[in-house]
């Protein structure tokens, strides 16, 4: 979005830093980070997969030059991203639509923030997109 | 189109992508746990026979390109945001919008093409 109000002083480097933040500042880094790996492969993913219209012999031979440990490692850092976004997109529409950070409330001292409230869910969401990953894992590793 | 209409799009995007993909994932990078899971022949998610029992069904025909249109609205609307908060001028931001939406188009109608072709070619090659 676009703000003429207030510049975008820090750019790309706030994405890591500029101020005393929360966790919920990291898993906005994380999102956009792991966002950006999935368009990235997606957009790759669409033009390998497009090898299926040339038939069985073209998609085996297109699927071996995709065979070997640094592609399944990409490919399980691939689902473990997916597993975070989609959380921690869960988180984000959540709080979007006003669940999970309270009512407004009196700025009375001790001050309870909406980000406070969040807190827990923003936890859950690490803990079910960690478990999510060492499922995928296993299943990559140890299954298949 | 004004941007508070475009990011509720994203948001609805987002929500097919969690239904969809999650479903795409669990076929093809959980089979382990689900072996048999939308993988008639067993084994491997991605061999020729699990992919051609699957482009025979209508539902994944369709899933495919509702996946494909909603992921990459989600994904270049998103990049998109993302170079536009760092200040782009009129010109450039202009650039941006035109671009990312040919490309997307441009991308959706190829990704659209295969997934619609597949099941013509499974049923020439007998399958």
């Amino acid at each position: 979005m676009e703000s003429r109000a207030h510049p975008n002083r820090l750019g790309i480097r706030g994405w890591v830093g500029g101020g005393r933040w929360g966790i919920e500042r990291y898993l906005y880094t994380l999102h956009r980070l792991t966002g950006l790996g999935l368009l990235t492969y997606f957009l790759l993913h669409i033009f390998v997969t497009s090898a299926r219209v040339f038939g069985p012999e073209t998609w085996e031979r297109t699927m071996r030059s995709v065979e070997g440990p640094v592609f399944k490692g990409g490919e399980y850092l691939v689902f473990a991203a997916f597993a975070f976004h989609a959380v921690n997109g869960v988180r984000l529409g959540m709080i979007e639509l006003g669940f999970a950070i309270g009512r407004p409330i009196e700025p009375v001292y001790p001050y309870a923030t909406s980000v406070g409230r969040q807190r827990p869910l923003a936890i859950a969401v690490l803990m079910i997109a960690g478990a999510l990953a060492i499922w995928g894992g296993y299943n990559f590793f140890f299954m298949d | 189109m004004r941007d508070r209409t475009l990011w509720t799009w994203h948001i609805f995007a987002g929500v097919v992508i969690l239904v969809f993909l999650g479903l795409h994932m669990t076929i093809m990078h959980l089979n382990g746990s689900f072996p048999t899971f939308n993988n008639p022949f067993g084994g491997e998610a991605e061999s020729w026979q699990n992919v051609a029992a699957r482009a025979k069904s209508l539902f994944f025909t369709v899933t495919y390109v509702v996946m494909l249109g909603a992921a990459l609205y989600h994904g270049l609307y998103g990049l998109r945001n993302i170079l536009l908060e760092l200040g782009p001028g009129a010109g450039l931001r202009r650039t941006i919008d035109v671009g990312f939406s040919l490309l997307g188009l441009g991308l959706f109608a190829f990704g659209a093409w295969v997934a619609v072709a597949v099941p013509g070619v499974v049923s020439r090659m007998g399958g």
